[in-house]
């Protein structure tokens, strides 16, 4: 019931924010190190020069999880090591988001014994999940790419997400991002 | 310790400028794998479009990360989706087991279980990670026909195993 709902049409003004603000926080995401075994060695190339994934706005590995939107849980999450991956998710800001990077984090891979989490969604709630035994690099960016897809439909606070959900809106499909961010022809 | 060492650094900096830029272009322009890299699974057909697939779950038992679930059917005269007498009735893989070893590939004794070069699979969804036979099935090419149907290459599963390849090659020359 605010000026802007007489000024322009119902909503015009709190969606584009809702786009803006998107926009914003999916081309700065800022990824905490999580590395805990191969996958981070494939981790650790995609900051590197070859696959460079400060071209999507992700500057650096926050080593301090206050400073970090995305964790990317690289390799096998131990009952030893859930309580301190826990405690890293807590301690990062919202909006945050989680990837889990390779089958171990996924749903616990080859090592389906006591010692290791089956699938760190146990303990954090996942956005993407990314297979491969590790993935390759090209295969983290397409993770973050989906992700940066995902972000960019969510909706801005509570009760536009009821909104939304009241309209039946479903989030699009998730393709190949080498489809979707090809290279127009003629 | 000169004067000017503080501005050599940037010297490699700029030289730098002029060099080819080592980042791949991935998102625009996809990265071709190696051709015999490991990526999603594909169920190979027969020429005339029967399934390779004869449910032997041999690929489910050389799985080391439990990832594949096979069930075999019985094909009749009336229903026949692969030549001989058993076919993969269900078919699954956890593409969030699946360490892409390449065990099952090397148990398939009908080479019907290979990988292909697709690499491009993370989802928001573990149910659609868990790629089912529909997912996995290989493409219809020209000249196949999607089963069930009678086998169109022989009499029995012989004519498909040993002379399948060279009638396949004579039945499209006769298309022509």
């Amino acid at each position: 019931m605010g000026i802007e709902e007489k000024l322009l049409p119902n909503g015009v003004m709190l969606a584009g924010l809702e786009k803006l603000v998107n926009w914003a926080r999916k081309n700065s995401v800022w990824p905490a190190t999580f590395g805990l075994a191969c996958c981070a060695i494939e981790m650790m190339t995609v900051g590197g020069a070859r696959y460079d994934y400060a071209r999507f706005g992700m500057e650096r590995f926050s080593a301090s999880p206050r400073q970090a939107d995305l964790m990317i849980v690289a390799g096998r999450v131990t009952n030893k090591m859930a309580p301190v991956l826990r405690q890293i998710y807590d301690q990062m800001p919202e909006p945050k988001w989680v990837i889990a990077m390779g089958v171990c984090a996924s749903s616990g891979g080859m090592f389906n014994n006591y010692a290791v989490v089956q699938g760190v969604d146990h303990i954090v709630p996942v956005d993407i999940y990314l297979p491969g035994c590790p993935p390759r690099p090209e295969m983290l960016l397409d993770a973050i790419l989906k992700l940066h897809q995902r972000i960019s439909e969510e909706p801005l606070g509570a009760r536009r997400a009821a909104k939304l959900a009241e309209q039946g809106f479903q989030p699009a499909e998730l393709i190949p991002s080498s489809e979707r961010y090809a290279k127009k022809k003629g | 310790m000169g004067f000017l060492d503080p501005v050599k650094g940037f010297g490699v900096t700029f030289g730098m400028m002029f060099k080819k830029v080592a980042t791949e272009k991935y998102p625009e322009v996809k990265k071709v794998t190696a051709p015999r890299y490991h990526g999603r699974h594909q169920l190979n057909r027969h020429p005339d479009g029967l399934e390779k697939c004869v449910g032997c779950e041999l690929c489910a038992w050389a799985c080391p990360a439990d990832a594949i679930f096979v069930e075999g059917g019985n094909n009749t005269d009336e229903e026949r989706y692969s030549p001989g007498e058993r076919y993969g009735a269900d078919y699954q893989i956890n593409y969030l087991r699946c360490i892409g070893c390449g065990l099952c590939i090397e148990a398939c004794p009908t080479r019907s279980l290979t990988m292909t070069n697709e690499y491009e699979l993370a989802n928001d969804n573990r149910q659609v990670l868990i790629f089912t036979k529909e997912d996995l099935l290989a493409p219809l090419l020209p000249g196949m026909e999607a089963p069930p149907h009678p086998m169109r290459l022989g009499e029995t599963e012989q004519d498909y195993y040993v002379n399948g390849p060279e009638l396949a090659k004579r039945a499209q020359e006769e298309a022509k």
